[in-house]
């Protein structure tokens, strides 16, 4: 008998491996120093441990440790890294381009920047026309002097918003219709301003892998620094710093069986980048990222990351195994199934599916004992279904009716047979009362229907 | 989420799912929602000559929420008249299910829903009128 609830959503975090948690416990006990203190043995034993997870940790991704910089997680990385360069850089640019398939970590730091180099010109337009016009400029009498002397238009404050403002501009690039970036598009959107390309791994959502040692051959010949969200993918599919020439690598602990609240970013050093840090203090990670560091945590990440190293190839192809039983185990039993994102370039244990017609959130209170994920987001107060969905071109009925199902370590194959049973019996179960699917089978083109958005 | 344990039996033992002929004189139809909004409810009424609702059936797609306010209403509307069944509002709906604030648009369509079924046969009933005299 299978073992209830099962956990089918390794994409939003992994359960800590068994062979993690033995490695962080003395580090949580006896061995609690300040990897910081020079002076005694407590403090030694603490700054061995961590140097041996940094070199756990570098090679996983063909770095070396010095190039590895410890955060919180991922989040931070992606802030560390988007923030850090356009910091540091501005005087060479203020561009960055990414994706909107992107994570909500890369998309709103980018938003952020955006807003703050908004604020910058907007303080530079009120300054130019106060001194065009000789009086106070106001909220009040703003738009009313911009249009009398063109604001945007006069050479003065045009050569003004040239200079470095703080903040960025950014491009946000479409994806193609199986979730990859166009390489075209991509170098079509560089301009002199360009400092920045930022373009992920694997997706959270549609697990699709971008082509990143094509992205990063790109950025190099352009000049431009390319920054890797690599969370998703790393312990997957093999990444290589080196061979993919990323120049940024997010990377976190608790996606690849180790613990919550530890990641690193991956800095390199030849040809050397810099970056502006975001924390202050101590100097810690040479000046990068202040902090006591989390020695247990980062003992952790060391030990995972050299498991997900030794056991990549093995665990992959068992995984990608089961994930073909699941699909092949529903497409089979379901009609008007529709995978979501390229199959060919695709994390081996995701699997992103609309069963057409059945509502995803209706679908997942019926299978209560499978944890896994929606692209539909009714419980959302905006009603929105998933923005990676839908930047893909995916029907919105199609993106409330997609469920993610994300198999792992510790997926057995009972469970993808229990689940395949439950889901195609939920499946049926719903679409028998789903007056779309009914439609459908009627032969109803349900376009040609006038709906009262609600 | 949650969900309250009236929405769940509602959910899991759904009552009068189904359809009704939609050609037939007496049935009301009302299909209100949006796929794209991931909510459609269709409700049909079987209404007597006299204006008393005889059957109910309905298909949803939707959420949890969706499927047990339809549900839910086709219990309520069997057995009453038609200006009966005019009067059930979505406070009481949400109020049953103990809905919380996200899902309230769920009970907004259910009670659309009785009203696009009544509506629609008002319709037939006054177009085989018009076609009687």
């Amino acid at each position: 008998m299978v073992k209830l609830p099962i956990y089918m959503d390794y994409h939003a975090t992994t359960p800590l491996d068994p062979r993690v948690l033995e490695a962080m416990l003395p580090y949580l006990r006896e061995d609690f120093g300040n990897a910081a203190s020079r002076n005694h043995v407590f403090g030694w034993k603490a700054e061995a441990a961590v140097k041996k997870a940094r070199q756990q940790v570098a090679e996983l991704i063909g770095a070396s440790e010095q190039e590895i910089v410890f955060t919180s997680g991922a989040t931070e990385s992606d802030n560390l890294a988007i923030k850090g360069v356009i910091e540091f850089y501005k005087s060479k640019g203020d561009h960055i381009i990414t994706l909107k398939t992107e994570h909500k970590a890369v998309l709103d730091t980018c938003k952020r920047l955006e807003r703050v180099r908004q604020e910058r010109l907007d303080e530079l337009k009120a300054l130019r026309l106060s001194e065009l016009s000789g009086q106070d400029v106001t909220e009040d009498n703003l738009a009313e002097l911009a249009a009398k002397y063109d604001v945007e238009n006069d050479a003065v404050y045009q050569k003004w918003a040239e200079r470095p403002t703080g903040g960025a501009r950014v491009t946000y690039l479409d994806v193609e219709k199986d979730g990859r970036v166009s390489l075209e598009k991509l170098a079509a959107a560089m301009t002199p301003k360009t400092v920045l390309v930022s373009i992920m791994f694997a997706n959270n959502e549609i697990g699709t892998v971008q082509p990143v040692a094509e992205i990063g051959a790109l950025c190099r010949e352009k000049g431009v620094l390319f920054h890797c969200d690599a969370v998703q993918g790393i312990g997957k599919v093999p990444f290589d710093v080196e061979a993919m020439k990323v120049d940024l690598a997010s990377i976190t602990a608790h996606k690849m069986y180790g613990p919550k609240g530890i990641g690193a970013l991956y800095v390199r050093r030849k040809p050397r980048v810099r970056i502006a840090p975001i924390i202050d203090g101590g100097g810690h990670e040479r000046g990068m990222r202040s902090g006591t560091l989390n020695v247990a945590a980062i003992v952790g990440f060391g030990a995972a990351a050299e498991l997900a190293r030794k056991e990549l190839p093995e665990e992959s192809a068992r995984i990608l195994r089961l994930r073909e039983k699941l699909r092949k185990g529903l497409t089979d039993a379901l009609d008007m199934t529709i995978i979501n994102g390229s199959m060919e370039h695709r994390l081996p244990g995701n699997l992103n599916i609309s069963f057409a017609h059945a509502e995803g959130e209706s679908l997942m209170m019926g299978i209560k004992d499978v944890a896994v994920s929606s692209g539909s987001a009714c419980t959302s107060a905006s009603l929105e279904p998933s923005y990676v969905l839908r930047a893909l071109g995916v029907d919105e009925e199609l993106a409330h009716s997609s469920i993610r199902f994300g198999l792992g370590r510790f997926t057995t194959e009972e469970e993808v047979d229990y689940v395949v049973k439950l889901v195609v019996d939920k499946v049926r179960k719903l679409r028998d009362m789903s007056p779309l699917y009914e439609m459908a089978k009627e032969g109803i083109d349900l376009k040609s229907i006038e709906w009262t958005a609600h | 989420m949650a969900y309250s344990d009236k929405v769940i039996d509602h959910y899991e033992n759904p009552r009068n799912v189904g359809t009704l002929d939609k050609e037939d004189p007496n049935v009301g139809t009302g299909l209100v929602g949006a796929p794209a909004c991931g909510d459609v409810m269709r409700l049909q009424l079987k209404i007597s000559d006299d204006g008393t609702i005889e059957d109910a059936r309905f298909k949803t797609f939707g959420c949890g929420s969706a499927i047990a306010s339809s549900s839910l209403v086709t219990e309520w509307v069997k057995g009453k008249t038609v200006d009966q069944a005019l009067t059930i509002s979505n406070k009481d709906v949400a109020r049953e299910l103990a809905l919380p604030p996200v899902k309230i648009h769920c009970s907004v369509l259910a009670e659309d829903a009785i009203k696009a079924a009544i509506e629609d046969f008002k319709k037939k009933r006054a177009a085989r009128q018009a076609k009687a005299s």
